[in-house]
């Protein structure tokens, strides 16, 4: 088994294994990713850093793709959902 | 402000099957090659390493490719060419400058998404992209999963998803039951691909497997709780937690074309060394045609040794090349969109999904360029990635031109390219007085 790490997703504390995506630790806190320009719920469609459907607030950074990006411990994520 | 810079006789972008195995047979012949990926890991999409590690077929390359000392630069985002033989890629700590002698591009290709009422809910997404969530760490098991769209790789991301526990409702095939009968048929030379399938088969014995089938809406608010499929007469709808749709691959061919690399009916022209119509730059796997892992190995391996000035190792490989190629030419023929799924799109469905555009605000205009400018399709972030190959489809168009930054990128880096375009004492460069 993968060591497990533990970081925030709107605040919520979720726990994934070593390696896992920010789109992991989103959907496994039952949220969105993103709002659209007219305000629908988003998350990944494309799963490979092309659509841009999974973008989210990582610590103080925003707009990045959550499916391209390694969580770590302690992390800050901040979705629109 | 400082860029980093660094110089390499071959450098490779992409890291997939295709980049993999033409970094290492460049390196081995004494080049010195660096290998870009956009990813935090190597492997590609196919090859995803996830939470578990690289499997056997992976492995074997990156052993390979740590012997050789190829420098590795994961989490780098090539986004321009300001000048010849020289890209400007983003990566987390600024800009970095990557000179070369020789380019070899194995950019890979990305799902086919068709537009259908109910295709923005969350949790319907790419076959590839469940996948890939799956092997990064999301567990999956009891839920419930229909696999919808086109091609061998729904078989495999179902078996996949299968395996880990997912309880696959229905896969929904496109291609009728007799296309996909001469497909059998005209890959029986193949011995690996029939083998492949035959242990696909027995991984999904039991699922329930329907051809001549496609998904129409999508159902749910806020999540999805439902899709309703078209067996061609007649309609069925399935409760499932994820719908998971593919149909075929597109080439990733924004950075070849940017280069100025001619591209023919979507794919990169390369001659019989890989080598495009520019002279010194490459192109393997997915980008000059869809064929798979095997041939992308192939592919990568000729661009590899060819790029590294030893064109007589290439040679070696074109018999089994040829051989891949009928297999990737019986794909295009068995996997053709059939007709009907022009008409899953309403007037109200969403096609563009960055800039919420609907298919109706499409239908006045005749091109890919005027639709861009009068309603916004295609001007969001993804730069028509995802509604580019969707309107190609559903009303021919294609987009006629490719311009820097190929992907978003942060302002300090877009100042870079915009230092390199204007000449050095133009007063756009100066700060505010």
């Amino acid at each position: 088994m993968p060591e497990q790490i533990t970081l925030s997703v709107n605040g919520r504390s979720v726990t994934v294994p070593q390696g896992a995506t920010v789109a992991v630790a989103v959907a496994m806190a039952e949220a969105h990713c993103r709002n659209s320009v007219n305000g629908e719920p988003r998350t990944v469609l494309c799963g490979m850093g092309i659509c841009f459907e999974c973008r989210v607030q990582i610590n103080s950074s925003l707009h990045q793709r959550s499916c391209q990006m390694l969580c770590s411990p302690g992390m800050q994520v901040r979705t629109d959902g | 402000m400082a860029n980093a810079r660094k110089h390499f006789d071959v450098l490779v972008v992409g890291g997939g099957p295709a980049g993999l195995a033409a970094a290492v047979s460049a390196a081995e012949h004494g080049a010195r090659v660096g290998l870009v990926d956009d990813n935090p890991a190597l492997g590609g999409q196919i090859w995803r390493a996830g939470v578990v590690g690289h499997g056997p077929g992976a492995a074997r390359w990156i052993q390979r490719l740590e012997a050789t000392g190829i420098e590795i630069l994961c989490g780098t985002r090539v986004f321009d060419s300001p000048t010849q033989n020289s890209l400007h890629a983003e990566i987390e700590s600024g800009l970095l400058e990557l000179n070369y002698q020789k380019l070899v591009l194995a950019t890979g290709a990305r799902e086919r998404f068709l537009p259908f009422p109910g295709w923005t809910i969350p949790n319907v997404m790419g076959a590839g992209a469940l996948q890939a969530l799956v092997k990064s760490g999301f567990p999956v098991s009891d839920k419930r999963v229909v696999v919808a769209g086109t091609g061998p790789l729904l078989l495999a991301v179902a078996a996949y998803l299968r395996e880990h526990g997912a309880k696959i409702e229905l896969i929904c095939e496109q291609a009728s039951l007799a296309s996909l009968a001469l497909f059998a048929v005209s890959i029986l030379k193949l011995r690996d691909k029939i083998t492949q399938g035959l242990s696909l088969r027995k991984e999904l014995a039991g699922v329930r497997f329907v051809a001549g089938s496609w998904p129409v809406t999508a159902e749910g608010d806020g999540a999805l709780t439902a899709v309703v499929v078209s067996h061609g007469q007649k309609l069925e709808k399935i409760a499932c937690d994820f719908l998971a749709c593919g149909f075929l691959l597109v080439p990733n061919t924004v950075l070849p074309a940017l280069l100025g690399c001619r591209l023919q009916n979507g794919f990169v022209e390369v001659d019989r060394y890989q080598q495009t119509s520019v002279g010194g730059i490459y192109c393997a796997g997915e980008p000059t045609g869809i064929g798979g892992v095997d041939l992308s190995l192939i592919e990568g391996q000729v661009a590899g040794s060819a790029a590294a000035g030893h064109a007589e190792a290439s040679r070696s490989l074109f018999g089994e090349r040829r051989k891949l190629q009928r297999f990737s030419q019986a794909l295009d023929r068995a996997f053709a969109l059939r007709s009907e799924l022009r008409g899953i799109a309403l007037p109200e469905t969403i096609v563009c999904r960055c800039e919420d555009v609907t298919y109706e605000r499409l239908k006045p205009y005749t091109s890919w360029r005027n639709a861009k400018l009068q309603s916004r399709c295609g001007m969001g972030p993804c730069q028509g990635r995802v509604c580019g190959p969707a309107t190609e489809f559903l009303l021919g168009w294609s987009p006629d031109s490719v311009r820097p930054p190929v992907f978003p990128v942060r302002v300090e880096n877009l100042g870079a390219m915009v230092r390199d375009l204007v000449p050095q004492d133009s007063e756009l460069l100066r700060g505010p007085q």
